[in-house]
């Protein structure tokens, strides 16, 4: 078992009892809540005349089902429209905040945690939601949990866990131009497999990471499910502390970022620190990764052939052969040139400042191609705004991109934003499973972000190193 | 609340095979079926793009079956129910009839999912895996009884030996797998390490 980790430390210091299960009881100090996986938890509370142990804990954010375009009330969806009157009436009974889209303060749950101070290390953060890993980035332990455990947290603040193993993933050296945070975890998880991380949580380390920024932490993070990991993080540091200087939480309470910063020095994993496994990936080897396939560890770099089933673990081939079917792609080729009618720019992984930033950069005196549908869905209304404030908006809207309010849109499907048919997709999102973006017979090729404006932009999937832009970091 | 959490010690049934690895929760209950307050009636969307065309016709499917209709013993292969943490996907196979699974590995929230609703997911090699869905399908209607407690698997004449997690095992055959219930008795354990941590700020505090 591991020893000296944050994973231990964090564990150790919300860990309340052992329950005769064997499990752990773990306090929760941050419970984000949304409107899809909530509502069945607070019926059931009700069922048993419980009520919300700790709402000063609770955040609840509206994003899988809310509308990116016209956002008046009611919802043209009824459905959408009863699930928010639902949240809208539990939040309220309970004396939960709740950043509504009324509030400027409304996006991905994922994305507004970060943003607003909420996420900090060493707390334990759970959602009902399975890229809550994504907070993780912050020196938090973070992890996605189902609606029992839901109803768990909300009844009693706490949650019932078996520890798990750490393996430490080492990324060290420097990521070559044109190559990000995504491709470091596309990369990770098509080495390790998407079960590679069960019964793990993930710690990245190295000089790849500690040089990145928090979004690229974040995305890092958000997909440590995909790879099988419940959770991931990184170690606090001067980065993590800068970012949560500028949060609304710490803005207005400055006195308590002094009186916490000794507790997240605290838990930082210790040099001698035991793990019980470690994964070393060279920085400077990786080039952008896509997917092929309909699982998001069925990737390949840009330039390299998409593998032959046989060429697979014998456990992966059949799975393989469908998704090339499914796909329509041949092994042996590269996926450039893969044409696409969709790009979708947006999402928890991959939809915060600087992310829009990089690929408005790219598409900057671009037009996007003409049998392409393209948009981009800022992750949170104050991504938004900063971005319209900074005339990203312009950039896109001029190369022909539609420009959406802030939701989870065709991340999931949820909402009007769907992908029609057969149609192909070049989507910075995290899943590409099949009927993911709302067709079953829609394709979904996931990618980064600059990499999906370069598939817009040419109507193919495209090695975004080619573009001149890109050599300018 | 009632504590009356009732023990799994052992769930029998008729089986169903959905064969392939990495079956992943958006198959299991397409999103688009997500779209409810409650999970009542979520059965018939089980599996809803694998039993029926865009026309709803119904398409070739084990649980199409008249002889699988019956089924409440799922048999799968690897990497079951990955994907999202949604509880939906668990609560349709429910619905639909399923009281518990087999297979050669599960997802762990999804796992965890099926736990907190009281269904084991019990885990066997390949081998055996594939020689009891081709059991369940010769055998629509032969009994499979899983013993959870102790970790056998009885169908036909055969009894083979399977794993079950040990942390699922004792909270089934103990019924204490209602851990609300569990948990809420520990409220004064909870506030006190709750008041340790240096970030928390309790109202009324
Ligand atoms: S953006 Fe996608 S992955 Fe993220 S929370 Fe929304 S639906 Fe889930």
């Amino acid at each position: 078992m591991s020893e000296g980790t944050l994973y231990d430390a964090v564990w150790d210091r919300h860990r309340v009892t052992t329950l005769p299960t064997g499990q752990d009881q773990l306090f929760v100090g941050l419970h984000l809540i949304h409107e899809v996986t909530s509502p069945q938890a607070f019926g059931m509370l009700e069922e048993r005349d419980l009520e919300v142990a700790y709402p000063e804990l609770t955040h609840a954010t509206v994003d899988h089902i809310i509308p990116t375009a016209d956002q008046s009330r009611p919802y043209s969806d009824d459905a959408a429209e009863r699930m928010m009157v639902e949240l809208e009436e539990n939040v309220r009974e309970a004396g939960i905040e709740f950043s509504d889209p009324g509030s400027g303060d409304q996006g991905i749950v994922h994305v507004i945690g970060p943003e607003q101070g909420l996420t900090q290390p060493g707390k334990t953060i759970v959602c009902g939601d399975s890229h809550t890993s994504t907070h993780g980035a912050f020196g938090a332990l973070a992890f996605g949990i189902g609606t029992s455990q839901i109803r768990d947290v909300l009844a009693t603040g706490t949650v019932a866990m078996e520890k798990q193993k750490v393996r430490k993933i080492q990324v060290d050296g420097e990521l070559p131009t044109g190559v990000e945070a995504k491709d470091v975890i596309l990369e990770i998880i098509r080495r390790l497999g998407t079960e590679g991380g069960v019964g793990y949580v993930y710690e990245y380390a190295g000089s790849a990471i500690e040089s990145m920024g928090m979004e690229g932490r974040m995305s890092i993070c958000n997909m440590s499910i995909e790879g099988g990991a419940r959770a991931g993080y990184v170690n606090p540091d001067e980065t993590t502390y800068e970012w949560l200087a500028e949060t609304d939480y710490f803005r207005e309470n400055p006195e308590k970022f002094d009186e916490l910063e000794p507790y997240w020095e605290s838990i930082r994993s210790d040099e001698t620190a035991e793990y019980d496994d470690v994964v070393r990936i060279d920085a400077d080897e990786l080039e952008p990764v896509v997917t092929w396939g309909t699982t998001p560890g069925q990737g390949v770099g840009i330039t390299q052939p998409i593998p032959a089933p046989e060429e697979l673990p014998a456990d992966k081939q059949d799975t393989a052969r469908r998704a090339q079917e499914h796909m329509r792609v041949e092994p042996g080729e590269t996926m450039e040139g893969y044409p696409i009618d969709v790009a979708f720019l947006g999402s928890c992984t991959n939809a915060r400042l600087p992310d829009l930033r990089r690929a408005a950069a790219v598409v900057e005196g671009r037009q996007v191609h003409e049998d392409v549908r393209a948009m981009v869905v800022p992750g949170s209304q104050r991504v938004q705004a900063a971005a319209e404030t900074e005339g990203l908006r312009e950039t896109f809207e001029r190369a022909g991109f539609e420009w959406r309010n802030a939701g989870c849109s065709m991340c999931l499907g949820m909402n009007e934003d769907q992908l029609e048919g057969e149609e192909a997709c070049a989507s910075s999102s995290n899943r590409n499973f099949v009927g993911r973006q709302g067709s079953k017979d829609g394709r979904t090729v996931l990618m980064n972000p600059r990499m999906v404006v370069a598939a817009a932009i040419n109507g193919e999937v495209t090695d975004v190193r080619t573009l001149p832009e890109v050599t300018a970091r | 609340m009632s504590a009356e959490i009732p023990e799994v010690e052992s769930v029998s049934g008729t089986g169903v095979a959905i064969r392939g690895n990495d079956i992943d929760t958006d198959q299991v209950i397409p999103a688009r079926f997500m779209k409810v307050v409650t999970f009542d009636g979520l059965g018939q969307f089980a599996f809803f793009d694998q039993r029926f065309t865009d026309g709803d016709e119904e398409k070739d499917h084990p649980m199409n079956e008249p002889a699988h209709r019956e089924a409440s013993v799922m048999v799968v292969n690897a990497n079951f129910g990955c994907g999202s943490s949604r509880e939906h996907a668990p609560q349709a196979l429910m619905r639909w009839g399923i009281d518990a699974l087999i297979g050669e590995s599960f997802a762990e929230i999804f796992a965890g999912n099926c736990l907190a609703l009281g269904i084991p997911t019990v885990e066997a090699d390949e081998e055996t895996i594939e020689d009891l869905q081709s059991w369940v399908e010769a055998n629509p209607d032969g009994e499979i009884e899983i013993d959870v407690a102790s970790e056998t698997v009885t169908y036909g004449d055969r009894t083979v030996d399977v794993s079950v997690d040990e942390a699922q095992r004792r909270a089934l055959v103990d019924g204490v797998w209602d851990t609300t219930a569990l948990m809420k008795a520990n409220a004064g354990e909870v506030r006190r390490t709750a008041e340790e941590l240096p970030y928390v700020d309790l109202d009324g505090d």
